[in-house]
């Protein structure tokens, strides 16, 4: 994802004489064309990046499209407050780009992970939270956000993420991506977690259950109408995301059926991280087993979820 | 503009009574912070900056961030008297519904430049202000007046490593430091002297002046850019609660407000009454 991000930027900035891109000490190869091709546009901010967000925030006052780059917990909840006050209070059109979400670090430890950025940027107002599955994704939501004039966090992986669209999707901010349609359980994955629930589907077909998968890719705004069809249509709604089951998209669509007075009979599952700090080292691959986060253990959630509707259905 | 240093203490007079004023009729706090730096902020708008109130937002403008937000009423009555508004609009200040807060929140009425109230975010803004200039073309400069005590915010230090590493010399800081922070006294609550020092350490022109002296401030901050590629530090030496003997120097009106006798003895003091 961070390559489609980088030659995106780089094609983008070169339409787009607004785009401005500030780097927390990091990606200095990644950036190396948008440097040759834009070199008044780029700035190694160094590893300050209470300094960096401020920064984005006053150039935008003055008509630019800045982007933050880091790594996603020093882009997000090291800078909270830069992120709170400089850009969304003065609501300003600045993105903020996380690069190696969730748990794509793994192995850098928990200083590294991001599990808790969905809750914190989301909980702001005036933010647009997106989070692409795949490349593709990255690139057309690169140029939609563009057109958005107000603040975003754009929450990268890294690189050499599965490929889930072979041709450039249809991606609208605000508007879940159907990728496999489905009539007794609806998967929403989140970002990287996105082709694992597409496996997981693929699992439960052949568990006799028929699964519906989106990406939603964009946390806020939710999407309404989306949310509105699979909570009233489908027995089990799953929500699968590498984030902290606190605040992420999983709380998001109980927060969303809370406020609706949504009269939903499906059972919703959040598959996310838990509530602790792995104290053992790992990668992606490892933590993604402990945590309850492959296809396997996704499809038996699933279909654990199922078993318990359909002996509520047979008691009822 | 051109206003001679009689008029300009004449409007620095008048700022300190209407900021007086307006504590006492909001009971807002934060009055010892909005007077030490009064005269630094007409040293600013009638002595220095490049704006044009009938058009507030051009975008070659010089920008003055009021970085420590909690003086307020000192930015609110200042650009009242510079034409930026009709002075009635002060009376919304503090109300239900008004357009005035206690912190500055921007474009709130035409002149304010960001909204600011927590420390140590206005410095950021106004670099990323300077780069904008630098890629868009107009050459504005960028003003920012911090307090001693925001100096101990580490975004602060972060921008200043920046600003020097980018030689962003058309931004300056103006220090109002008057000694104390909210609970004590700025120098011992945090190691902050030698200040000056510690600004040429980071890579920035420095000078210290009386912040009171109108002349003085206007010179150094006229001298913006000033040739050596740094950007600028002024320490400006100033007394909390200037301008009224009572509240001089005296910490408990960080957050006492003014009762009816106190303003009236305030407004005797700086004959406006």
């Amino acid at each position: 994802m961070r390559n489609a991000f980088a030659a995106s930027i780089t094609a983008l900035a070169a339409k787009d004489d607004r785009v401005v891109v500030l780097s927390g000490d990091i990606g200095n190869r990644l950036f190396d064309a948008f440097k040759d091709q834009h070199p008044a546009r780029f700035y190694n901010c160094g590893v300050a990046e209470a300094n960096m967000t401020g920064m984005a925030a006053g150039m935008a006052m003055c008509g630019l499209r800045p982007f933050t780059y880091t790594i996603t917990p020093f882009a997000t909840t090291r800078v909270m407050e830069q992120i709170r006050i400089d850009v969304c209070y003065h609501n300003l059109p600045v993105t903020i780009v996380g690069t190696g979400s969730g748990l794509s670090y793994a192995s850098l430890g928990p200083t590294h992970h991001s599990v808790e950025d969905v809750a914190f940027l989301r909980a702001l107002p005036n933010m647009t939270v997106v989070c692409p599955a795949d490349a593709a994704e990255v690139r057309v939501a690169l140029a939609a956000i563009l057109k958005i004039d107000g603040p975003v966090y754009l929450r990268l992986g890294k690189k050499g993420e599965p490929v889930v669209h072979q041709e450039p999707p249809a991606l609208v901010i605000g508007r879940g991506l159907t990728l496999r349609e489905g009539s007794d359980v609806c998967l929403l994955g989140l970002g990287n977690m996105v082709a694992p629930a597409l496996e997981a589907a693929a699992l439960l077909e052949g568990r006799g259950i028929s699964a519906k998968v989106v990406s939603m890719h964009t946390v806020k705004p939710l999407d309404d109408d989306l949310l509105r069809d699979v909570l009233n249509r489908f027995a089990v709604v799953a929500v699968v995301e590498e984030h902290s089951r606190i605040g992420g998209l999983g709380s998001a669509v109980a927060e969303w059926a809370a406020a609706e007075e949504c009269r939903t009979t499906a059972r919703l599952l959040s598959l996310g991280t838990p509530d602790f700090f792995l104290p053992e080292s790992g990668s992606q691959r490892y933590l993604r087993k402990q945590f309850g986060l492959t296809p396997d253990a996704i499809a038996d959630a699933v279909a654990h979820g199922c078993q318990i509707e359909k002996k509520a259905e047979a008691l009822a | 503009m051109t206003t001679s240093s009689a008029e300009m203490r004449t409007l620095a007079r008048e700022i300190r009574g209407q900021v007086v004023q307006m504590s006492h009729a909001r009971k807002t706090a934060h009055l010892g912070s909005s007077l030490s730096c009064v005269d630094i902020v007409v040293a600013a708008y009638w002595g220095v900056l490049r704006v044009d109130p009938q058009n507030p937002w051009d975008p070659g403008r010089d920008r003055f961030i009021l970085s420590k937000g909690h003086a307020a009423t000192t930015l609110y009555a200042a650009l009242a008297r510079r034409g930026y508004y009709d002075a009635s609009v002060l009376e919304s200040y503090n109300r239900d519904g008004g357009h005035l807060a206690e912190h500055p929140c921007w474009r709130c009425v035409p002149g304010v430049e960001a909204s600011t109230g927590s420390l140590g975010h206005g410095l950021p803004l106004a670099l990323g202000m300077a780069l904008a200039g630098r890629i868009q073309g107009p050459r504005y400069r960028c003003f920012v007046l911090q307090s001693d005590g925001e100096c101990e915010e580490g975004a602060v230090w972060e921008a200043a490593l920046f600003a020097a590493a980018q030689k962003i010399d058309n931004v300056a800081v103006i220090i109002d430091y008057n000694k104390w922070q909210a609970t004590g006294r700025s120098n011992e609550v945090m190691a902050l002297a030698p200040l000056i020092d510690k600004w040429r350490a980071f890579g920035w022109s420095a000078c210290e002046l009386d912040g009171h002296d109108l002349p003085a401030l206007v010179t150094a901050l006229e001298k913006v850019p000033d040739g050596s590629g740094k950007p600028l530090a002024i320490v400006a030496h100033t007394v909390k609660g200037k301008g009224v003997s009572f509240m001089e120097d005296d910490n408990n009106w960080h957050y006492r407000t003014p009762s009816a006798d106190e303003l009236q003895a305030a407004r005797r003091e700086l004959g406006l009454a």
